[in-house]
C-alpha cells in the first residue's frame, strides 16, 4: 500500500515536472501591433533577447480586435503556456476574469494592475521619464512653446502628458504646453495622417518640440515634425534613428526588460505589483549618435541631476492616475 | 481667433478634405449608377498600401499613384463582378472588400518589407512635394491677399489641385454629357436605359471603375501626400466619413465639395482647439470628433432637407425575359 502510494506520488511528480518542461512562455501583443516601433515592439525585443540567450522558444499572438482578448488568453492557458505575458492596459478586465480559472498558470500584465494571486502586474512610472524629456524639450525650445500628441485619450496617456508638462514647467515656468489627443477609440493608435496634422497645427501655434506618445500615430508626428524643421520626441522604444538629427530624444520605457524578466522567471514568476521606476531603470531617455549633436552636456547634466533627485525621492513627479488631475496641464 | 490662425485652419482644412473629396466623388459615381459602395474604406486602404509600396521600391511618386489606382481598380472590379455580374448583395460585397483590404495590406506588407505591415518611410522623390504657385513669393507680403494666396491656395501637393478640379469635371460629366445622363438613368430606372438599347451592365461597370480610380487617388494622397508611407489601418474610417459626406451632399458633386470641406474644417478646428471654451461651458474634443456623424444623422432625419438616394440603388438589374 505504501509502495503504491509512493509510486503514485512519483508518477504525479513526474507528470507535473514533464508539464513544467513543456511549458513555453507566451507573449500577447495589444492592438497597436507587434511592429509599432514603440511599445509592443519593445516587448517583442525583450522576448527575442530571452530566446537568443536561453535558446528557448515562446508563443506569440497579436490582437486584431477587442473581441479576441478572452479567447486568446484562454487558448494559450489551456495549451499550457506558462507564464503568459500581455502588453497593454486593455487586458485588465479580461485577465481579472480569466486568471482565477487557471490557478496553476502564471500571468504577467504590463501597464495595468490586476489583483490576483497568480498575476504579476508591471507598471512603469511614465511620469518620471516624461518629466525628464519634458525638461529637455523646454531646454531645446526657442519659442517657449512645446507640444504633446497623445494616442487614445486614456488616463495612462494623460499620465505621460502630465509628467511631460511638469518637466517643461520645471525648466521654464512661463512655457506653454499644447496637448492634443488623437482620438477616443483604438483607431487613434494607428492614424499617422491625423498625427501629422496635429503636429502641423501645434507648429502653427508656435511649438518647436513635440512629444508623441501615440503608438503608430507617433510615426506621423515625427515625420511631420521632421518635414516642418522642428524637433520631436519619441516614446517607449528608442526612436531617435527614425529621423537622425531631428528627433531630440526618446522617452524609454523598458517594456523589453519587463518581458525579459518575466520570461526568465518562468513558472516561478512572483505575483504582485512590480513598479519599474527611474531608480530601477524602468524608464529613462535615449542618447545615441543620432541625437548627440542636439543635446549639449549642460542640458544632459541638468537632466541627470533631476533624475538623481527623482531616484532618491527628493523630487516628486505628480502621477496623473493617482488623482485624475494634473497641476501643470489642464485637459 | 486672428486672421493668421484662420488661414492655418483653412489650410489644414484643404489637406484633410482632399482624401474625403476624392472618396466622396468616387462613391458618388458608383451610387449614382445604382451600386452602393461601402467598400470605399477598403479601396482607399489598398491604394494607400500599394502606392506607398511602389513609391518606396521605385522612388517615383507617380508610379506610386499608378500602383494605388491599380490596387483600387482590382477591388472595384471584384465589387463589380459580385454585385453587377453575379447580382450579389452590394453591401455584403462592400464589407467583404473592407475586410479583404484590411487583412491583405498587412499580410503583403509584412511579407514584402518585414516591418510589421508598414512600408519603409518614403524620402524625397517618393513623396508629393508642395507646389508653389507662380508669384506666391511676390504676393505674400501683401496683407489679406498675400497669406490667402501664398499659404492657403499655394503650397499644396498636386493631388489637392487635381481633387478640386475633379469637382467641376464630375459635374460636367454627370450633367452635360450623354454618358452622364445614361449613368444617372441607370441609377434611377435601369429598365428604361435598357429599352433604349444601352448596356446597363456596361454603364455600371464604367461607374465602378471611375469609383476605383478616384479611391485610388484618395489612398495615394493619404500615403504619399499626407503621411510618408503606409501604416496598418491608416485610413482610420475616412472612407465611412466620405460616405456620410455623400449623403450629406445629397449625391451631387458641388455639394460634395461643400460637405467634405465642412467635415475637413470641423476636424481642423478640433485639431487646433481640442476643447472649445464658449464661456458658459466647454465643448469637449469628443463632441468635435463626432460632429460629422451627428450632422449626417440630422440630415437623414430630414431637418435640413431630404436626401433621396438614387431610386435603383442597391438593386441588381435583372433583364426581363
Amino acid at each position: 500500500m505504501t509502495l503504491m502510494k509512493h509510486l503514485a506520488a512519483a508518477t504525479a511528480t513526474l507528470a507535473l515536472s514533464a508539464g513544467m518542461v513543456a511549458a513555453d512562455p507566451a507573449l500577447i501583443f495589444d492592438l497597436g501591433g507587434k511592429f509599432d516601433k514603440s511599445f509592443n515592439e519593445a516587448a517583442y525585443e525583450g522576448a527575442q533577447r530571452w530566446a537568443t540567450e536561453t535558446g528557448g522558444t515562446y508563443k506569440e499572438l497579436e490582437m486584431q480586435s477587442e473581441a479576441q482578448r478572452e479567447q486568446a488568453l484562454r487558448r494559450l492557458a489551456e495549451a499550457g503556456s506558462n507564464p503568459i505575458v500581455m502588453t497593454g492596459f486593455a487586458f485588465g478586465d479580461t485577465l481579472a476574469q480569466v486568471a482565477p480559472d487557471f490557478p496553476d498558470t502564471k500571468f504577467a500584465i504590463i501597464d495595468m494592475v490586476v489583483d490576483q494571486p497568480n498575476v504579476k502586474s508591471v507598471v512603469f512610472t511614465e511620469e518620471q521619464g516624461s518629466y525628464l524629456v519634458g525638461m529637455m524639450a523646454a531646454m531645446a525650445s526657442k519659442t517657449g512653446t512645446v507640444g504633446f500628441v497623445g494616442g487614445m485619450d486614456i488616463p495612462l496617456i494623460r499620465k505621460f502628458a502630465c509628467g511631460y508638462a511638469q518637466g517643461v514647467k520645471a525648466v521654464n515656468p512661463d512655457a506653454t504646453v499644447i496637448a492634443n489627443m488623437t482620438g477616443t477609440t483604438p483607431a487613434a493608435w494607428n492614424d499617422p495622417v491625423k498625427g501629422g496634422e496635429l503636429a502641423k497645427a501645434q507648429k502653427a501655434q508656435g511649438a518647436d518640440v513635440i512629444y508623441a506618445a501615440a503608438g503608430g500615430t507617433g510615426i506621423g508626428v515625427l515625420q511631420a515634425a521632421a518635414d516642418e524643421g522642428i524637433l520631436s520626441i519619441g516614446v517607449d522604444s528608442n526612436q531617435n534613428y527614425l529621423h537622425p538629427g531631428k528627433v531630440l530624444t526618446s522617452m524609454l520605457k523598458r517594456v523589453d526588460n519587463a518581458v525579459y524578466d518575466a520570461f526568465k522567471a518562468g513558472t516561478a514568476l512572483e505575483a504582485g505589483i512590480s513598479v519599474m521606476d527611474l531608480a530601477a531603470g524602468g524608464v529613462g531617455y535615449a542618447m545615441d549618435e543620432n541625437n548627440a549633436a542636439l543635446v549639449s552636456d549642460a542640458m544632459k547634466g541638468q537632466i541627470d541631476k533631476a533624475a538623481k533627485l527623482i531616484g532618491n525621492g527628493t523630487l516628486r513627479v505628480h502621477d496623473y492616475m493617482s488623482d485624475e488631475s494634473c497641476p501643470a496641464l489642464s485637459f | 481667433m486672428d486672421f493668421a490662425t484662420l488661414i492655418q485652419i483653412l489650410d489644414s482644412t484643404v489637406r484633410l478634405a482632399t482624401p474625403l473629396l476624392f472618396a466622396c466623388l468616387a462613391g458618388l459615381f458608383s451610387e449614382r449608377a445604382g451600386i452602393f459602395d461601402i467598400g470605399l474604406e477598403g479601396k482607399m486602404l489598398a491604394a494607400a498600401f500599394l502606392s506607398a509600396a511602389a513609391a518606396a521600391v521605385t522612388g517615383n511618386v507617380w508610379l506610386g499613384v499608378g500602383a494605388g489606382m491599380f490596387a483600387s481598380l482590382i477591388l472595384a472590379g471584384i465589387h463589380g463582378l459580385a454585385s453587377i455580374t453575379f447580382r450579389g448583395n452590394q453591401l455584403i460585397s462592400g464589407v467583404a472588400i473592407n475586410f479583404l483590404a484590411s487583412g491583405l495590406t498587412v499580410l503583403l506588407g509584412q511579407n514584402w518589407f518585414g516591418l510589421g505591415g508598414r512600408t519603409p518611410a518614403l524620402t524625397t522623390g517618393g513623396r508629393f512635394e508642395p507646389i508653389t504657385l507662380p508669384f506666391a513669393d511676390a504676393i505674400a507680403p501683401y496683407p489679406i491677399i498675400g497669406p490667402i494666396y501664398a499659404e492657403l491656395i499655394s503650397g499644396h501637393s498636386a493631388l489637392v489641385y487635381l481633387a478640386l478640379a475633379m469637382v467641376p469635371a464630375s459635374a460636367w460629366l454627370l450633367y452635360r454629357t450623354r454618358f452622364g445622363l445614361r449613368l444617372r438613368a441607370v441609377g434611377e430606372n435601369p429598365a428604361a436605359v435598357d429599352t433604349a438599347g444601352v448596356s446597363v451592365i456596361g454603364i455600371r461597370f464604367a461607374a465602378v471603375a471611375i469609383c476605383g480610380i478616384l479611391c485610388g487617388l484618395a489612398g495615394a494622397y493619404l500615403a504619399l501626400g499626407l503621411a510618408a508611407g503606409f501604416g496598418k489601418e491608416m485610413t482610420a474610417g475616412r472612407g465611412f466619413i466620405a460616405l456620410a459626406a455623400l449623403i450629406f451632399a445629397k449625391w451631387r458633386p458641388w455639394y460634395a465639395l461643400g460637405a467634405t470641406l465642412l467635415f475637413g474644417f470641423l476636424e481642423a478646428v478640433g485639431n487646433r482647439f481640442p476643447n472649445i471654451d464658449l464661456g458658459l461651458f466647454t465643448v469637449p474634443s469628443q463632441f468635435m470628433q463626432a460632429l460629422p456623424y451627428i450632422l449626417t444623422v440630422i440630415i437623414l432625419a430630414g431637418f435640413v432637407g431630404k436626401a433621396i438616394p438614387p431610386r435603383a440603388g442597391g438593386q441588381p438589374y435583372v433583364k426581363e425575359r
